[in-house]
C-alpha cells in the first residue's frame, strides 16, 4: 500500500495549517546532487521544517506548461543527462527523509516507459501518484487503469477557465487531490487578478466537496503562501526554490542550498502564521 | 474506410490524434471547435471566405504542366497545383484566412502563430493586418537567421517577430513557446495554428480550410482529362499542405497519395525531419502522432535544409493514413531536394520554394519507378507546389555556392 500524498494535506490540516508542497526537478543541479537538493527541501541538513509533500519534476525537451525558470533547471538537468529512470531513485531520496513524494511531469515521457511498468516503479520506489500537467482525464485511459493497479495517486488540473462540468468531472477522476492552477499563465509568472485562485478553490469547494486542493503557479512568498493557505489546503511552490539554485551555480557553488533553505524558511513560516 | 467520420468526436484519428494539452486550453479549444462547426454549417462564412480566396489571395491557382521536368521523370506527365501563386506566395494563406475568420467571430483581437520558413507568419500577419488584429509570430532563432527576409515581410506588415532562443531553436520551440503565451492570454488570442497539427480541432480544421487544393486539383483534371489523377503529391513537414492535395482524393482509392518527408543528410544518419519514415510514435504539441523521440520519449532535434519542414512531428491524419497504408510516405535528402529545385528553376522557369523541392524530387524518383514497373502507362501525376522560393534564394546561393556571395564557397548552408 502506497502512502497518499493527501495525508500530508490531512496531517498539516490536523496542526490547524494549510500545507507546503514543494517542487525540484530531478536532475538540476546534477543528477547526484538533484537528491541532496531534494532531501534539503524536506529539512535535511536545516534547522526547520521541510516541506510537507514534494513534487518531484521529471524534466522534458518540450515543457510547454513550465515557466522560464523551471524550463532553464530543465534543460540544465537533460544536458548533464537525467533519464526516466533517475525520478524512481529521486522518489526513493525524498521518502527516506519521511515526507511522502509525487512526480510532475509531461505525458510522452510516461507514455513511452508504458504506463503501467511507471506506475510499478514508482509504486515500488515509495512514491504517493503523479501529476499529469499536459493529460486531461479525457486522454488518460492508460494512466487511470494503471494507477487504480499501483494504488498511486492521480492529480489532474482544473483551470480558471474549466467550466463546472469539468471541474466535476476531472475531480471525480483525480485521486488524493485536485491541482488547482491559480492563474492563466505558465508557472512563476503571475498575471490575472488576484481574485482568480480564491474564487476557483470556492467554485471546486462547491462543485466536488471534501476534495482537498492545491494552488499552484506564482507563489514565491512566506505571504502569498499565507494567503493562499488561508482558502486553500495547500500551496505548491516550484520556481521560487529553483531561483536559488540556479543564483548558487552562478556564483561557481553548485552544491550550496543556503539559498534554498533560506526560501523554506519563509515558506514553512508562512503556511504555519496565524491569520 | 469510411474517412469522412475522422476525426471522431474527441478528435481522435484512430489510434491518433486527440488533445494532450493543459486543462488551461480545453476551454478555447472548445470554443474555437464549436465555432468551426457552426460557421461550416453557414453558407455566408463559406461565402466570404470564398471571395478573400478569389479577389484577395488569387484562387483558383492553376494545374501548369511542366514537359521538360518531366523528362525526367520516367514516362510520367507531371503538372504543378501552383500554390505558390497565391497573394503571400504559398498554401499558407489559404488556412490562415479562415481562421483569421473565425477569430473575429470569437470576438478575439489578438492572433498569435508560430513558423519556421516564415510562410505561415508572412499569412497571418497579412490576415492580421487585413482584419485589424493585433500579431506576434514565434519563430525560432536559427529560422530567423536563415529566413530573414521573411521576418522583414512580417515587421513590414506590423507583426512583432519573437526569435526563440530555447531548445533547437527551429519550429517545434516556436509552437512550444506560442502554446505558453496562448495558455496565458487565451482569453482576447487565438493560437493561429499554420499546420495540419496540435490539439484536435486544428487537425480537422487546417484539413478543411487547404482541401480547397485538391478540390480545385481534381476539377481542373476532370475539366482536362475527364479522368482523376494517377497519383497526387506533397511534401510533408507538419504536413498541410500534402493533407490539403490529398483530402478530396482519400475516398478514391485510383487515386495514389505521395507524402515526401524532408530526409536531411538521409534517415539513416540520423539527421532528417522524417517523422513517419524515421520516428515512432508518441505524443507531442497536443496530438499523439510520430515523432522524432529518444528512448526516454525525449523530442529529438530535426535537421533539413528546408525551414518548413524541419519539425519533429507530423500530423496526425497523416500517421492515420501511413499506418493504413492509404498514403505512401517517402524521405527525400537535402541533395535531392536541391537537385530538384535546381532541375525545376532551369528546365521550367519556375524557383519552387526548398519546401516544395521535396515533393519534386519525389515525383522525379516516383516518376522513374513507374516506368520500371509499368512500362507501358503513362501516369498523370500532379505535385502541390506549395510555395515560391524567393525567400530560399540566400539558402539556394550558399548550397550552389554561387558568385558574389559574401559566404561564397564556405561549403555550409545557412
Amino acid at each position: 500500500m502506497t502512502l497518499s500524498s493527501s495525508a500530508a494535506f490531512s496531517a498539516a490540516s490536523a496542526e490547524g495549517r494549510g500545507a507546503l508542497v514543494g517542487y525540484l526537478p530531478v536532475g538540476y543541479p546534477s543528477v547526484a546532487g538533484s537528491l541532496d537538493a531534494l532531501r534539503a527541501l524536506c529539512g535535511v541538513g536545516g534547522d526547520g521544517p521541510g516541506v510537507d509533500l514534494v513534487e518531484i519534476g521529471l524534466p522534458y525537451s518540450d515543457p510547454i506548461m513550465d515557466g522560464p525558470v523551471i524550463q532553464q533547471a530543465g534543460t540544465k538537468a537533460l544536458e548533464r543527462g537525467v533519464h526516466t529512470s533517475d525520478v524512481f531513485a529521486a522518489v526513493e531520496a525524498v521518502r527516506e527523509t519521511g515526507t511522502p513524494a509525487v512526480v510532475m511531469t509531461y505525458w510522452n515521457l510516461v507514455d513511452r516507459y508504458g504506463a503501467d511498468a511507471f506506475a510499478r516503479d514508482l509504486a515500488n520506489a515509495g512514491g504517493s501518484g503523479l501529476i499529469t500537467p499536459d493529460l486531461i482525464p479525457d486522454e488518460a485511459e492508460d494512466w487511470l487503469a494503471a494507477s487504480e493497479n499501483h494504488e498511486l495517486d492521480r492529480i489532474f488540473l482544473v483551470s480558471p477557465s474549466s467550466t463546472d462540468e469539468r471541474i466535476r468531472s476531472t475531480v471525480a477522476a483525480c485521486r488524493g487531490w485536485v491541482y488547482a492552477t491559480s492563474v492563466m499563465g505558465v508557472t512563476g509568472t503571475r498575471t490575472s487578478s488576484p481574485s482568480a485562485a480564491p474564487e476557483l478553490v470556492a467554485r471546486i469547494r462547491e462543485l466536488a466537496p471534501g476534495t482537498p486542493v492545491g494552488v499552484g503557479l506564482g507563489v514565491s512568498t512566506g505571504d502569498q503562501a499565507a494567503d493562499v493557505v488561508g482558502y486553500a489546503d495547500a500551496v505548491i511552490v516550484g520556481s521560487a526554490f529553483i531561483k536559488p539554485l540556479l543564483a548558487a551555480e552562478k556564483a561557481g557553488r553548485p552544491d550550496d542550498f543556503s539559498g534554498l533553505r533560506a526560501v523554506l524558511a519563509d515558506l514553512t513560516a508562512g503556511v504555519r502564521r496565524r491569520p | 474506410m469510411n474517412h469522412i467520420s475522422l476525426p471522431d468526436q474527441a478528435g481522435h484519428f484512430d489510434a491518433f490524434g486527440g488533445r494532450y494539452v493543459p486543462e488551461a486550453l480545453i476551454a478555447a479549444l472548445n470554443q474555437l471547435e464549436a465555432e468551426f462547426d457552426r460557421a461550416s454549417l453557414e453558407p455566408a462564412f463559406w461565402q466570404e471566405l470564398d471571395e478573400l480566396r478569389r479577389n484577395y489571395s488569387g484562387r483558383p491557382t492553376p494545374l501548369t504542366e511542366v514537359p521538360k521536368f518531366a523528362q525526367h521523370c520516367g514516362r510520367a506527365r507531371i503538372f504543378l497545383k501552383r500554390e505558390d501563386l497565391n497573394h503571400t506566395g504559398s498554401h499558407k494563406i489559404n488556412n490562415v484566412l479562415g481562421q483569421a475568420l473565425l477569430t473575429r467571430r470569437m470576438g478575439k483581437t489578438r492572433v498569435i502563430a508560430e513558423t519556421g520558413a516564415g510562410q505561415h507568419g508572412v499569412a497571418t500577419a497579412t490576415a492580421a493586418a487585413l482584419l485589424g488584429m493585433e500579431c506576434r509570430v514565434y519563430m525560432g532563432r536559427v529560422d530567423t537567421d536563415r529566413q530573414a527576409l521573411n521576418v522583414a515581410r512580417m515587421q513590414l506588415l506590423g507583426a512583432e517577430v519573437v526569435a526563440v532562443e530555447s531548445g533547437s531553436q527551429t519550429l517545434k520551440d516556436a509552437m512550444n513557446e506560442a502554446m505558453r503565451d496562448w495558455v496565458a492570454s487565451v482569453d482576447n488570442t487565438h493560437y493561429l495554428i499554420g499546420t495540419v497539427g496540435g490539439p484536435h480541432p486544428f487537425p480537422k480544421m487546417v484539413r478543411e480550410f487547404q482541401r480547397v487544393i485538391s478540390t480545385e486539383i481534381k476539377a481542373q483534371v476532370r475539366e482536362r482529362f475527364d479522368r482523376l489523377p494517377d497519383a497526387v503529391a506533397a511534401c510533408v513537414g507538419g504536413g498541410s499542405n500534402a493533407i490539403g492535395t490529398f483530402a478530396d482524393f482519400i475516398d478514391e482509392p485510383e487515386v495514389a497519395l505521395y507524402g515526401f518527408e524532408a530526409g536531411g543528410d538521409g534517415v539513416e544518419t540520423g539527421r532528417h525531419a522524417a517523422s513517419i519514415q524515421g520516428g515512432s510514435i508518441g505524443v507531442l504539441h497536443g496530438m499523439r502522432t510520430y515523432i522524432l523521440q529518444d528512448a526516454d520519449g525525449q523530442t529529438m532535434e530535426s535537421h533539413s535544409i528546408s525551414a518548413g519542414l524541419d519539425y519533429p512531428g507530423v500530423g496526425p491524419e497523416h500517421a492515420w493514413l501511413a499506418a493504413t497504408g492509404r498514403a505512401h510516405y517517402e524521405a527525400v535528402t537535402d541533395t535531392e531536394a536541391m537537385a530538384a529545385f535546381q532541375l525545376l528553376c532551369r528546365t521550367e522557369g519556375i524557383m519552387p520554394a526548398i519546401e516544395s523541392a521535396h515533393a519534386l524530387a519525389g515525383v522525379i524518383r516516383l516518376g522513374q519507378r513507374l516506368a520500371v514497373e509499368q512500362p507501358h502507362a503513362e501516369p498523370l501525376i500532379v505535385a502541390c507546389l506549395s510555395g515560391r522560393g524567393d525567400k530560399d534564394v540566400d539558402t539556394a546561393i550558399t548550397y550552389f555556392g554561387l558568385p558574389g556571395h559574401p559566404d561564397l564557397y564556405t561549403g555550409g548552408v545557412a
